[in-house]
């Protein structure tokens, strides 16, 4: 880290505050993308380790190590913790970091504001945390908490529903943010149409997420009552409807699942480009595939209940507006191979996985194409399948494209480059460990295993028992991530990196100095036609 | 372009990480060989051993699934080739190193719209045998028999409501044994049921079709048949359904497939499907079995009776949570010593089984029967430590209830 904090641009002559009250009072949108990133990193590891406690018990039959209620309570916490706590703050991280620079402005919108959505983070995930220590237990009814289990819960449900409020708020002010920050203080001569692929993806996410966390606060709210203050909304003790429920809850979870993929697919666009040395292919039509991408999103999200008994008419329409998602998807896929053909290619690690994240985020949307059509889910539906198609789509999607912005921009951030050679054992053993992982868990979930299952009959213990080795191994390959990458990085130590140290790299964020200055473009920059270069 | 030195200090790092994953993986190889040894076999109507695909279907709609989820295979398969074919060649051919010099493509419209519309079409194509069997799948009209299949925390209820053997009503509850294995972690590998048997499967007769309604009295479940091709939730305060037409007799086996609490993973279904002069018969021996069970509440029992008829309540109903021997486990309360249990007043402990206690942890048996309450409350009174010699009577539990 010092290499980024003592460093002093020689025309800085701002103070800025030294020591704890730098982070605690940060309003420098490079500060407070840092201490996102460490914040989503941590909460990587927690979330890692109880993914890493459920594959332990599910290592053979038999309960060994944790009672099914703990189980329960591991499954919900993991996916609360990767969802909210790991994914979506690490993008807001990179959206810090990155839109001023990649747009030419001075900082984000709102500091003072940018400082206040992270620091409520931290007690959301204290919060949420604690749940572990209080009478019952953590959660366990499920990362989408559905009625009626909810009203079962002990009162770390309320813990839990109070943490989500607090994270919400702090993503709508997150997206507020860039969304002002975007259509307001882009440098002269960059119009929307020159804008970076990553700040498009984000400014799209950011308003599905204005649209959607006030639907998952309502949602949550009206269980909070139901538990306390005797609404029935969803409980079907006084005639509430635990379904809709569910439908209130995905509407705000389709979209959600694509808050945590479009801005992986922005990174993946400024990736691609770099390393075959040529211009995005087709850079208009991804732009129009990343917003009918989140349109779509808002009128397909009961593809999750086709088990619930909708009549025929419903399951249809939801089924064929899910398929449908398909095409602009493909139009994403087939722009960036596209991109890649007849370029100069060059596999740095940050290339590496983005081409892992094109490869293997398809295989996630295969499975995700089985499974839009109903017939077919009703078997796959709460199988193992769906458990394999998700983490294809959220770990070798979102998170694979934050490794590799972070082997891509981390020059730019800490002024040293990686050790390469570690960065590449990284990604091919990560990739491996994550197909051992998930792969098996097709399998399983076509022969029929449930998912959130503590314990499993003796015909499917093969393939847990592969599934568990890979997430060892997968786990070990992200803590050697910390250690022998991220942490010299951090301390300054690796060769100096370049003020580009990317060949073909185009775009603002490489014509500042590395490490980036703490204030960059205090004057907005004279750009080139193309938006990519200051000429002045 | 920037390449990195290779210090020492990283190679040495380097094979310090290849001898710890050589190492994990030879350890990790040798605990992987015991469950070779493994005697489990493929369950008939249930999971294969390390089956790869749908288990083999039992009913036209399944086999319908198995037909779309290979035309899906297909498709994706050859999508995938194609796709990947392209962007593996490019790799190959188009690196800086082979020497490949870049060169921008032209962005002809036309390129862009036939990568929309080619894949709308086919996914058009997707859709269409997709349509078909879904409008199957949900015509649940015309069956032959309906039966109500109740989900609860955990195990389920099915009423016949309709058709032959109208009038029946059985619970279905995992094999305590299985439960008992289960949490001793060391579950033997032979047993080819592990998780999925039950005391008493639900019977129903081959080739007729039979309508499935559920519903659930606390939270939500589903009933899940994969050899049927069937899965519908259980929904409290709601009734969904959903039919199979069984092409064959046998056993057949599915689990809860909605997260439903701790014992989510220990209530399985067993269809058992008989010919229709089998069913007859069953059905005949379910009606006598259920006149001579209908107890009457205002029997006076004796406390040997009592203790023996509570045993296989306490079975079926409260030793997956207490435990067998009464001592419960982690949050669950001991009954072994519960002040609750010996006490001499009955309402104490009769108050705990109507309503429930600990916020729903310890749920409300109201739907038992007096005589199975009573029996339960005497069984725990005079079990294990317990030796209070104290006797509940049906009539003392009906008078509770009010």
């Amino acid at each position: 880290m010092s290499a980024v904090l003592d460093h002093h641009d020689a025309h800085d002559h701002h103070h800025a505050p030294t020591g704890w009250r730098r982070w605690v009072f940060a309003t420098n949108h490079k500060d407070i993308g840092t201490l996102y990133l460490l914040f989503s990193f941590a909460m990587l590891i927690f979330g890692g380790v109880l993914a890493l406690g459920i594959r332990a018990e599910l290592f053979q039959p038999g309960l060994q190590l944790v009672n099914p209620e703990l189980f329960n309570q591991f499954t919900t916490m993991h996916g609360l913790i990767m969802v909210f706590g790991a994914i979506m703050p690490a993008f807001v991280g990179y959206a810090n970091w990155m839109i001023p620079l990649q747009i030419g402005a001075s900082d984000m919108a709102f500091a003072r504001m940018n400082n206040f959505s992270f620091w409520l983070m931290i007690p959301a995930a204290v919060i949420l945390a604690l749940g572990f220590f209080m009478p019952g237990g953590a959660p366990a009814a499920g990362w989408t908490l559905y009625a009626p289990l909810t009203l079962q819960m002990g009162p770390s449900m309320d813990a839990a529903i109070f943490a989500m409020h607090i994270l919400g708020a702090s993503s709508i002010m997150g997206s507020i943010n860039i969304i002002v920050t975007i259509l307001n203080m882009r440098a002269p001569g960059m119009t929307l149409m020159k804008m970076p692929m990553f700040c498009w993806t984000w400014l799209i996410t950011a308003y599905l997420l204005i649209a959607v966390i006030p639907v998952l606060a309502g949602a949550i709210t009206m269980t909070l009552t139901d538990r306390h203050f005797g609404t029935s909304f969803f409980n079907p003790a006084g005639g509430g409807d635990p379904v809709m429920y569910q439908h209130i809850f995905w509407f705000f979870g389709h979209p959600e699942v694509y808050i945590l993929i479009l801005p992986a697919f922005g990174i993946v666009s400024q990736i691609i480009p770099t390393f075959a040395r040529k211009k995005l292919f087709g850079y208009t039509s991804m732009v129009y595939a990343t917003a009918s991408i989140a349109i779509l999103s808002f009128i397909v999200w009961a593809h999750h209940m086709y088990t619930t008994g909708m009549p025929v008419t419903g399951q249809l329409f939801f089924m064929y507006a899910t398929m449908l998602i398909a095409v602009p998807t493909g139009v994403k896929v087939f722009n960036w191979i596209a991109t890649m053909w007849k370029g100069s290619m060059t596999f740095e690690t940050p290339m590496l996985w983005a081409v892992g994240f094109i490869f293997v985020f398809t295989m996630g949307g295969f499975t995700g194409l089985i499974l839009s059509m109903a017939p077919i889910d009703q078997n796959l539906h709460d199988t193992y399948y769906v458990v394999a198609h998700f983490h294809y789509t959220m770990v070798a999607g979102s998170l694979f494209a934050l490794f590799g912005g972070f082997y891509f921009w981390a020059p730019k951030w800490s002024g040293v480059m990686y050790n390469e050679t570690l960065g590449k054992v990284h990604f091919w053993l990560s990739l491996i460990f994550f197909n051992l992982t998930f792969f098996p868990q097709h399998f399983l979930g076509l022969a029929g295993m449930p998912r959130r299952y503590a314990d499993y009959p003796m015909q499917f213990a093969d393939f847990n028992m592969l599934s568990s080795i890979g997430a060892f191994g997968f786990g070990t390959m992200q803590v050697f991530f910390f250690l022998f990458i991220v942490v010299p990085v951090m301390r300054g130590r690796g060769e100096k990196a370049p003020q580009k140290p990317w060949e073909a790299a185009e775009g603002l964020e490489w014509e500042v100095p590395s490490p980036a200055p703490h204030h960059t473009f205090e004057n907005p920059p004279k750009l080139d036609a193309t938006a990519t270069k200051v000429i002045g | 372009m920037s390449t990195m030195k290779k210090t020492g200090h990283s190679v040495h790092q380097r094979w310090a990480s290849a001898k710890a994953t050589i190492g994990a993986l030879v350890a990790s190889s040798a605990v992987w060989l015991s469950p070779a040894a493994h005697a489990v076999n493929d369950l008939p109507g249930g999971p294969k051993v390390n089956g790869l695909n749908f288990q083999p279907a039992a009913t036209r709609i399944a086999e319908e699934l198995h037909g779309l989820h290979w035309f899906m295979l297909a498709l994706c398969a050859v999508i995938f080739v194609l796709v990947f074919g392209v962007m593996f060649y490019s790799i190959v051919k188009h690196r800086k190193a082979a020497g490949y010099k870049a060169q921008e493509l032209p962005e002809p419209l036309w390129v862009e719209l036939g990568w929309t519309i080619v894949p709308l079409l086919i996914v058009i194509g997707m859709a269409l045998p997709a349509t078909k069997v879904v409008v199957a799948q949900k015509d649940t009209t015309n069956s032959d028999l309906t039966i109500k299949a109740t989900g609860m925390q955990w195990k389920w209820g099915y009423d016949y409501l309709k058709g032959e053997g109208e009038g029946i009503g059985i619970v279905s509850t995992l094999d305590n044994a299985q439960r008992v294995m289960s949490n001793s972690g060391k579950p033997d590998a032979g047993v080819d049921d592990y998780l999925l048997k039950v005391d008493n499967p639900l019977v129903v007769p081959v080739g007729k079709k039979v309508r499935i309604i559920t519903t659930a009295t606390d939270v939500i479940h589903a009933w899940m048949v994969p050899a049927f091709g069937v899965k519908q939730d259980a929904i409290p305060g709601f009734v969904r359904d959903a039919w199979f037409r069984a092409e064959k007799t046998g056993d057949f086996y599915g689990q809860c497939a909605e997260l439903c609490g701790k014992e989510h993973a220990y209530m399985p279904i067993h269809v058992k499907v008989v010919t229709a002069e089998e069913y007859t018969a069953w059905v005949d021996q379910q009606k006598k079995l259920m006149a001579a069970k209908a107890d009457d509440p205002n029997k006076v029992w004796a406390l040997a009776d009592m203790i023996k008829r509570g045993e296989s309540v306490y079975a079926a109903n409260c030793a997956a949570c207490h435990q067998p021997n009464g001592k419960g486990a982690g949050p669950i309360k001991p009954l072994d010593g519960s002040a609750i249990v010996t006490n001499a007043d009955h309402n104490v402990m009769l108050n705990v089984l109507l309503n429930g206690a600990a916020g729903g942890a310890m749920p409300a048996w109201k739907q038992l029967s007096d005589t199975e309450i009573a029996a339960v409350m005497t069984y725990a009174k005079n079990s294990w430590s317990n030796k209070t010699e104290q006797i509940v009577q049906p009539a003392q539990v009906l008078a509770g209830r009010k």
